[in-house]
């Protein structure tokens, strides 16, 4: 498309499409939001690493006189809780605080394994093509045409909800995200004159993948999985609120918005927090993932 | 007439398999997932009564011969009887289909009508206040994950103002929340990529020669853009179907909608296999046949895809 703009169309015209690249007030709005996405993403980390100093409290220590607190510098007890305490008188800061340890630590986990997988069946399909690639391609339309979530809840009923189960499931469901697009890089790589050079010097194929195909198709791969670890955690706490991931009383967001489901009425501040964190989280995440497509690899756009 | 099947047998093959792979998963995932007899009978029923059900629901009998059984009877519809219902599974999952379609419908329906409009007039108008501002709200209604979405709603416009109910079916009052928190995915993505798709088009240079003629800007994003336009959306819009049937999970368990997605989970609680994988082979055929015919669609809409 870009060719066929002829140069006196007003400079306004192409920003629109990527206001991150271009001069303008939307575009140094734009920066600056995806400059405050990712030093989110970074404090969140940090908050993860250092959740035991930062905790103002111990998140699993009840206090029965101060059930169902509101958010509050001086409580009865003499303490901040800033985000009030949940049924049983738990701070709900401090366990929204140790909520992002579960998150990143699965979110993490669970890109790790659908990366490799996904990864790895991807340069199969791309590099092999025929029959590999049409067995692999169909079993990603099987799992794309699969409403996963119960399929998710299936698997962890039958093996019980545990930390490695959730990371190894929540893994499986992002597989098809890097398959489909190391395979459609890998297919134009592979057909380009260097993979035949190196073929014909007597490369093996677990070396050009490795060393030359591999280091290719690296920047895409970062998108993804940028992208999948916004869902992870979404899909973490989306089990764990139906009950299915992290069980009670280990803090995840995702429970913690379950359990606050029925004080709704009488104390919002359980269920709302820890939401939001993780909204803004999801968010986050996704806009950095969306800024390195835009940096990296603008061709992934369409996916 | 041969090209339109050399068109369409690919396809439709292509999608059988997918059927018959999910169906698959579904059974050993299902059959993995332990007894369900103990649950059926009081915890002190003798080992003869347990045997008895068990071979009443054919569980007795090697795994090949349940598969095969299965897969011969899931093709007539037959899903067997419900453990908990104490009926052919199909008629459980048809009484509550309606609830899903009404509720899945509205908020794509919601979707279509709130988004496309947005997604245009955000083209038209980029980079302006308006744009920013609906961009904004999409990126979050993208983002947001929806169980928490429909808790906040709950929240806010039930408890706080009191407007709606906060459970249940009946009214179209009910229907509205669960609309919303559903639709929101597809009303954000759909917005996003209309609002893209017509920038693309809005850079043709037809599109210049039609402003170059003189034609009201109407005109031009009515009769030149919008069919342009249409493709993108078409696709991203099937997609979206799938994601509103794993969303139904979640949104009708929040708001206790009688619908097949709080049924498949509690059906899962209750190891009610027939049930289990009634609803999901349906929402897979569901998913496959809308892709279909969205396949179909993109052949009218876009005479280059036709086969010839």
């Amino acid at each position: 498309m870009a060719s066929s703009i002829p140069a006196s169309v007003p400079a306004d015209t192409l920003a629109a499409e990527a206001p991150a690249a271009r001069g303008g007030a939307g575009a140094r709005r734009t920066r600056r939001l995806v400059l405050a996405g990712a030093l989110f993403v970074l404090a969140l980390v940090l908050m993860a690493v250092a959740a035991p100093w930062l905790a103002p409290q111990d998140p699993l220590r009840q206090t029965l006189r101060g059930r169902l607190g509101k958010p509050t510098l001086t409580a009865a007890d003499g303490k901040a809780h800033l985000f009030g305490t949940d049924h049983l008188g738990r701070d709900v800061l401090s366990r929204t605080i140790w909520g992002s340890r579960v998150s990143l630590t699965i979110g993490f986990a669970a890109v790790l394994v659908g990366g490799v997988i996904g990864s790895i069946l991807g340069i199969l399909a791309g590099y092999r093509g025929g029959f590999t690639d049409s067995v692999i391609m169909t079993v990603a339309d099987a799992q794309l045409a699969f409403p996963f979530i119960l399929l998710a809840i299936g698997i962890i009923a039958v093996l019980g909800p545990s930390f490695p189960t959730l990371i190894v499931v929540i893994g499986l469901s992002g597989w098809v995200g890097y398959a489909r697009v190391l395979r459609s890089q890998v297919m134009v790589l592979r057909s380009r004159e260097f993979v035949d050079a190196i073929h014909a010097l007597g490369g093996s194929v677990g070396r050009v993948i490795l060393r030359h195909i591999l280091p290719n198709v690296l920047s895409s791969l970062v998108v993804v999985a940028t992208l999948e670890l916004a869902r992870a955690i979404v899909l973490e706490a989306t089990l764990s609120f139906l009950g299915l991931g992290i069980q009670p009383p280990t803090p995840s967001w995702g429970v913690m918005v379950q359990e606050g489901r029925e004080y709704l009425d009488s104390a919002w501040w359980i269920s709302t927090f820890p939401g939001l964190v993780l909204m803004v989280t999801s968010l986050a995440v996704s806009r950095t993932g969306d800024w390195l497509r835009d940096m990296l690899d603008p061709t992934l756009r369409g996916e | 007439m041969r090209g339109v099947l050399g068109f369409l047998a690919p396809k439709l093959l292509r999608a059988l398999v997918a059927v018959w792979l999910v169906t698959t998963v579904v059974f050993v995932v299902m059959r993995l997932s332990g007894d369900p007899v103990p649950l059926l009978l009081p915890p002190d029923a003798p080992t003869s009564e347990m045997e008895r059900v068990r071979r009443d629901l054919g569980l007795d009998r090697p795994l090949p011969v349940q598969y095969l059984t299965f897969v011969g009877n899931a093709l007539r519809g037959d899903f067997g009887r419900s453990i908990h219902f104490r009926e052919p599974a199909w008629s459980v999952v048809v009484r509550y289909l309606p609830a899903t379609l009404e509720l899945g419908l509205t908020s794509f329906g919601l979707a279509l009508v709130v988004a496309v409009p947005i997604g245009m007039l955000s083209a038209i108008k980029r980079n302006s206040p308006i744009d920013q501002a609906a961009m904004g709200v999409a990126l979050v209604g993208q983002s947001a994950p929806t169980f928490f979405l429909g808790i906040f709603f709950i929240l806010t416009l039930s408890l706080w103002a009191g407007w709606f109910p906060t459970s249940g079916r009946g009214s179209w009052e009910h229907l509205v929340l669960p609309a919303i928190t559903l639709g929101a995915f597809s009303m954000a993505s759909i917005a996003r990529l209309t609002r893209s798709a017509v920038l693309d088009v809005l850079r043709q240079d037809f599109v210049r020669t039609a402003r170059a003629k003189g034609l009201p800007e109407l005109t031009v994003v009515m009769k030149h853009t919008f069919k342009n336009a249409a493709l993108p959306v078409v696709t991203i819009t099937g997609l979206q179907f799938g994601t509103l049937l794993g969303g139904a999970v979640v949104t009708e368990t929040v708001f206790a909608w009688p619908g097949i997605g709080r049924l498949a989970i509690q059906s899962i609680y209750n190891r009610d296999y027939p049930i289990v994988q009634c609803t999901v082979f349906l929402s897979a055929i569901l998913f496959i046949v809308l892709n279909f015919a969205i396949d179909l669609l993109y052949g009218v809409l876009d005479p280059r895809v036709r086969p010839r």
